[in-house]
């Protein structure tokens, strides 16, 4: 559960920063090590008190801040997230896995997984999907991406410190790709792209290099592909001229 | 240590991905030294089949996020050799140029922020900046760079979006290219600095006689492409993988295990390096011995300065793909699927060796995929040398002993979230 207490304004302490890892690909936690130019900042504003892909030193809970990496596909880790959860005032899940289960969330829909078995099951105790952190605490913010950006990552920790809500734009990758001026790859080529439904934060990456947006920071809220009209999934498909 | 006494690390840090250690003594002596991986797997050779030939590059960067580029790489390579393709000399140069970009971060990653601590002393790179500002600021100028030509030539540095099965999806104008030299100069002369520096740190005297495995090339030093070698005499195409090498699982670990021709051998790094040091320019090979590396490297803890050399090499190269840079026209060569077709694909990892091998349908769906990352691959040799490590020391406390073995599994780089994800799957339906 969130702890009541967390409302209370910050105590006098440096804020102390806990970075945990679920099934991933340690890219997120990653993002943060890749915050070159400001991580020493970051590390003289935050004890950093449990980062096990960083630092030896692990200083005993409970934390101000746990970022959460990964998705929860094994009991044992079913049950170690509520730990962190009882142990975090602010938990914040950082990328795809952590926020809807990632790619290894693929296992969710592949129909009947029971058949597939293994050289030596026995040694194996996994569950059999791949689940979002709020799926199984309350969370307090997500942050999308495969990878989050780095951008981003900075803007929500710098939130956490100053005591307000971290400003992260809700809309589509459709509109910053229109405000960098590129060439509209779905409408100009026919070129299959989620751009008009995912959300933005990657700075439109796909479109820049001339392909289409597959999605990596998941579905905007409240768009879709309807301004294409109904059968767009099925128009990108056809040619350049069918699509116009 | 008492004479029978059981010592775990139940997880260690400063590696990518989650792990343990324990040994066993028993009577005065190490019966039992594991490498305990129980990063959760996640399936990815069986999410593979199924999906379009042209995919794998994109899922399988997922696999790992510290060296996305050497699965797109491998992924790239065993597909095109399944549809008969081979790409032209400016794609090849421009996925080289990537791949240093990657050796760069993950090298610079390792050396300053999760390996040299170990030896000086401190609990991570930012407990070592608060007394040496400037060193820390070096490695993290270093990663940067590595970094930012990856984000100039693949879109961004975690899971680039720009690599493509042949080739690229745009390939990065000359200005952009050439507005990197001053930074890439500037780590040139970083990773220079980083060879002397960790000459200077105290390598405990521990050499074991490795099988090494990497790739060899005739002119280069391996990054992308070659035949697979070892110092035990083994010279095959990657389509002759899995004839010498061969994966099985133990209770303790969700990595497989990987033997050649029976044998435990090591690929990273020091494999590469004492396969290939003849390969390095003069001006490295000779920055190599001054930090007193010979023609080979067989003490792990050095490992470091091989890293430090492979980081300046991967600058020098980066600088000179660079200045040779021609944007391949198209930047992607068409690669059509044959029917049931299948390909082998072998690049350097910053830590080692990655196999890849897919088949494909004529519809292009593939139908079967194996990916064998280095540090699966090094799970054995870890734990033997940590048994001989061990044995050495067991007059030490237990705490000095432990930290001690921790850092010896450190000398790897180990990256369990690669190694944990490759449970060998075998589907029957009833």
């Amino acid at each position: 559960m969130i702890d009541p207490e967390r409302t209370r304004p910050a105590p006098e302490r440096k804020p102390t920063l806990a970075v945990w890892k679920f099934a991933s690909c340690d890219g997120c936690q990653l993002t943060l090590l890749n915050c070159e130019d400001d991580l020493l900042a970051i590390a003289g504003s935050l004890t950093v008190a449990s980062f096990g892909e960083a630092s030896s030193e692990v200083i005993d809970g409970p934390y101000d801040l746990s970022l959460v990496e990964g998705s929860i596909t094994t009991p044992a880790d079913a049950e170690r997230i509520r730990r962190v959860r009882a142990a975090s005032r602010f938990l914040v899940t950082i990328g795809a896995c952590a926020t809807s289960g990632g790619i290894q969330a693929l296992r969710n829909f592949g129909g009947d997984l029971a058949p597939v078995v293994y050289a030596r099951p026995e040694y194996i105790d996994t569950l059999r999907t791949s689940t979002a952190i709020a799926d199984h605490v309350p969370v307090d913010f997500e942050l999308r991406g495969c990878p989050i950006d780095r951008r981003q990552l900075l803007e929500v920790i710098g939130a956490f410190l100053r005591g307000r809500k971290p400003n992260i734009p809700a809309h589509s990758v459709c509109i910053d790709c229109k405000r960098a001026g590129r060439t509209c790859v779905l409408v100009a080529h026919g070129t299959p792209c989620l751009g008009p439904m995912t959300q933005a934060g990657c700075g439109a990456l796909c479109p820049g290099v001339g392909r289409g947006c597959f999605g990596c920071f998941g579905p905007a809220p409240g768009w879709t592909f309807l301004p294409f009209g109904p059968a767009a999934p099925a128009r990108m498909e056809a040619k350049h001229d069918d699509a116009r | 240590m008492t004479h029978g006494s059981r010592l775990r690390v139940p997880a260690l840090t400063r590696v990518e991905g989650e792990g343990g250690l324990e040994i066993i003594v028993s009577g005065g002596q190490v019966t039992e030294a594991r490498l305990d991986i129980y990063e959760p797997p996640r399936f990815f050779e069986a999410l593979l089949r199924g999906r379009r030939y042209t995919e794998p590059p994109d899922i399988t960067a997922r696999i790992c996020g510290i060296c996305p580029v050497a699965y797109q790489m491998s992924a790239c390579a065993a597909i095109e050799d399944a549809c008969g393709v081979t790409v032209p000399d400016p794609v090849k140069a421009l996925r080289r140029l990537l791949y240093c970009g990657e050796w760069i971060e993950s090298h610079a990653l390792h050396v300053y922020l999760l390996h040299a601590p170990d030896f000086l002393g401190y609990d991570s790179g930012i407990h070592l900046a608060r007394d040496h500002p400037d060193i820390v600021v070096r490695g993290l100028r270093l990663k940067k760079a590595g970094n930012h030509l990856m984000e100039v030539v693949g879109g961004r540095s975690v899971h680039p979006v720009n690599v493509r099965v042949g080739g690229f999806y745009r390939a990065p104008a000359v200005r952009d290219l050439r507005a990197l030299l001053p930074e890439l100069e500037q780590a040139r002369r970083d990773a220079a600095e980083t060879i002397a520096w960790v000459s200077t740190f105290a390598f405990p005297d521990f050499s074991r006689d490795y099988e090494f495995v990497s790739l060899r090339h005739p002119d280069d030093y391996p990054i992308t492409e070659g035949r697979v070698v070892s110092s035990g005499g083994l010279d095959i195409a990657p389509a002759g993988y899995d004839r010498h090498f061969t994966e099985f699982q133990v209770p303790h670990s969700t990595a497989l295990h990987s033997v050649l021709d029976g044998n435990t051998y090591l690929t990273g790094p020091m494999a590469r390096y004492s396969l290939n040091s003849s390969r390095l320019p003069a001006e490295i090979a000779a920055a190599a011995r001054a930090a007193g590396l010979g023609a080979t490297c067989d003490n792990p803890f050095r490992s470091i300065v091989v890293r430090a050399v492979e980081l300046l090499y991967a600058c020098d190269e980066a600088l000179r793909l660079i200045g040779g840079y021609q944007p391949p026209d198209p930047p992607a060569v068409e690669v059509e699927p044959r029917a049931d077709c299948t390909g082998y694909g072998c690049t350097e990892a910053p830590r080692g060796l990655l196999y890849h091998r897919y088949s494909i349908a004529a519809d292009g769906s593939i139908t079967d995929a194996k990916i064998v990352p280095p540090t699966s691959q090094n799970q054995r040799a870890i734990e033997a040398d940590l048994r001989a490590f061990a044995a050495t020391r067991l007059e030490l406390p237990p705490e000095r002993l432990t930290e001690e073995c921790e850092q010896a599994v450190r000398s790897y780089d180990p990256c369990i979230s690669c190694a944990a994800h490759f449970l060998d799957l075998r589907v029957s339906r009833t």
